[in-house]
């Protein structure tokens, strides 16, 4: 079998499926179980400055095409969070924490105080206030965190990007000009669900992110548009549910990918998805460097 | 899946803090498996089924507090059933509950009385006050009720913590009367360190006992990550929250659980 071996965003990586933020990442031993399952390095929940409980429930709903949610960035607050990260690490591959703050000085506080693999800027939840994408979806902010963050910190900076944008690009540019070593593209897109049966919103929150298979083609988009321009490798996330959604990620742009909502399939994904990636290159007698922004090189 | 939409039919009190709520539609749960209920506007909480059609409810919050304000008629959302129930196994069963964890073995003692399995029960409660089910756990038994009735033993022993009826004293208490050894299999459900009491004085029947557990579900769908259980992270929502005994022994069930934020704090109860 080719290898799926890949470096990305200043990691090296037995494969490139990783486990994405906020799913199944507030645990050291539920991050462990991951890399155990096959994955290539594991994204720790976002951890903030102050313990939070989220937003009340529902905290996700199952739409036609996906899943919506509006966690509202439960975490125990970084101070609390070391071991979790410190057990992951037992599992063998690179962890990654997700971080989140109010203020470029808030987001290096943090980066300070927790030891990591590499850091994954949140600057892109679309449901918590005075964080996340209200943050990100300022192309200025994006850059000042990211060069705050980085000045702080000797491991890979990855900037996780917002979709609910007019123009992703620019936020992808300003976390190039902040100096981050990979961008991730992308998270959720603003959403709701509402019952009929009452005409509430079904989500606690009312608004949230949707993810699964009706974001892949709005990420396969982004991750292109990013790839095209930047630099930066590109971490691809949004979507992808099977190996050919994977390799499709990859020939957009994505040196590396994530896997969210797949995971409602439970911790097989990673060997499944990864198995049918490694036979499509075998079949195709390409190697996993080939496929990476492969639809950006074929034109006219 | 998107919440249906059940109108309450029926609201019982049980004991001063626990009514039960009958629901227009039987999910079809299996006993141990929970719904997520949606008190639109409040909350969503996990809560288990006490019949086909039917939940028991403790009031501890703010949910709960608003779902006791709603009579028959109102309606709720409701996600599930979901997660893996308890499986009946062999012809002679024992229960073990605590408090309103008595719910989901007084629907599992109903469905195996009617797959002829012999049924004995270990229920505890606070106080005589506080006892729920006392007539659903003493029906139960069939051939296995005329059995113990035949060696001159009773079905249910009760157990309250103030002595008022029953053995005075904690659950584990009534172990005593009971023999072990003589259950092809144990259910228990009930507050975390009344099981882990069970379950830490009964190690060698880990085996053969199953244990409805409760941690912090938010996504009831495998995926939050909010419920794993260390050591192994196990997702007690999909993978739960009936496990058998022998995998609680050496982690954090008993010692410690994490809240909504994901912090990790004491057992209580």
């Amino acid at each position: 079998m080719p290898s799926l071996s890949i470096s990305a965003g200043g990691l090296d990586l037995k494969n490139p499926l990783l486990l994405a933020a906020g799913i199944l990442g507030t645990t050291g031993a539920s991050l462990r179980r991951a890399a155990q399952a096959g994955a290539g390095g594991v994204v720790t929940k976002s951890l903030g400055s102050a313990p939070r409980e989220g937003h009340p429930g529902p905290s996700i709903v199952h739409v036609e095409c996906g899943l919506l949610n509006a966690m509202g960035l439960p975490n125990p607050s970084y101070r609390d969070f070391q071991e979790e990260i410190d057990s992951a690490r037992a599992g063998g591959v690179p962890v990654i924490a997700s971080i989140f703050g109010s203020s470029a000085a808030e987001f290096a506080q943090i980066a300070r105080g927790l030891k990591a693999d590499a850091f994954e800027l949140n600057l892109s939840c679309p449901h918590a206030e005075n964080f996340g994408s209200e943050l990100g979806r300022y192309p200025d902010l994006v850059e000042s965190v990211t060069g705050a963050v980085k000045a702080a910190s000797d491991v890979p900076i990855w900037v996780k990007l917002t979709p609910n944008t007019a123009d992703i690009l620019e936020l992808g540019q300003a976390a190039q000009r902040g100096g981050a070593d990979a961008v991730v593209a992308i998270n959720t897109l603003k959403a709701m669900a509402i019952d009929i049966e009452s005409g509430y919103p079904i989500l606690g929150n009312r608004v949230g992110g949707l993810s699964g298979p009706a974001v892949k083609p709005v990420a396969v988009r982004c991750v292109y548009e990013l790839a095209g321009r930047l630099e930066i490798p590109v971490i691809g996330v949004g979507g992808i549910t099977t190996w050919e959604d994977a390799v499709e990620m990859m020939m957009a742009g994505a040196s590396a990918l994530q896997l969210g909502t797949a995971l409602l399939r439970g911790y097989g994904v990673f060997e499944e998805i990864g198995t049918g990636l490694a036979r499509y290159l075998e079949r195709k007698s390409m190697t996993i460097e080939d496929l990476v922004g492969l639809s950006l090189r074929r034109r006219s | 899946m998107k919440p249906i939409d059940c109108t309450i039919t029926e609201v019982r009190s049980e004991a001063p803090l626990i009514r039960t709520f009958r629901l227009d539609k039987n999910l079809d749960p299996a006993p141990g498996q929970y719904l997520m209920l949606w008190i639109r506007g409040v909350d969503e909480i996990p809560m288990s089924f006490s019949g086909p059609d039917t939940i028991t409810v403790q009031s501890v919050g703010e949910a709960t507090a608003a779902l006791f304000k709603m009579g028959a008629g109102r309606s709720v959302g409701v996600r599930g059933p979901f997660g893996n129930g308890f499986v009946l196994r062999g012809s002679r069963i024992l229960l073990i509950g605590g408090g309103v964890g008595t719910a989901p073995l007084a629907f599992l003692g109903e469905q195996a009385q009617r797959a002829e399995i012999s049924v004995a029960s270990l229920i505890g409660f606070r106080s005589k006050g506080d006892i729920i089910f006392q007539e659903r756990f003493e029906a139960l038994g069939l051939g296995g009720a005329e059995g113990l009735k035949r060696e001159g033993k009773i079905n249910t022993i009760i157990t309250t913590d103030d002595g008022s009826a029953g053995i005075p004293g904690r659950v584990s208490a009534g172990l005593a009367h009971l023999d072990l050894e003589s259950f092809d299999q144990i259910y228990l459900c009930g507050p975390e360190m009344m099981m882990w009491d069970i379950i830490s004085r009964t190690k060698d029947h880990a085996e053969k006992m199953q244990a409805c557990i409760n941690r912090h579900f938010k996504c009831a769908a495998g995926v939050c990550g909010s419920c794993c259980l260390d050591p192994d992270g196990l997702r007690v929502c999909v993978e739960g929250p009936v496990i058998r005994a022998d995998r609680l022994l050496d982690g954090e069930f008993g010692r410690y659980k994490r809240d909504g934020s994901g912090s990790k704090g004491p057992c209580k109860g």
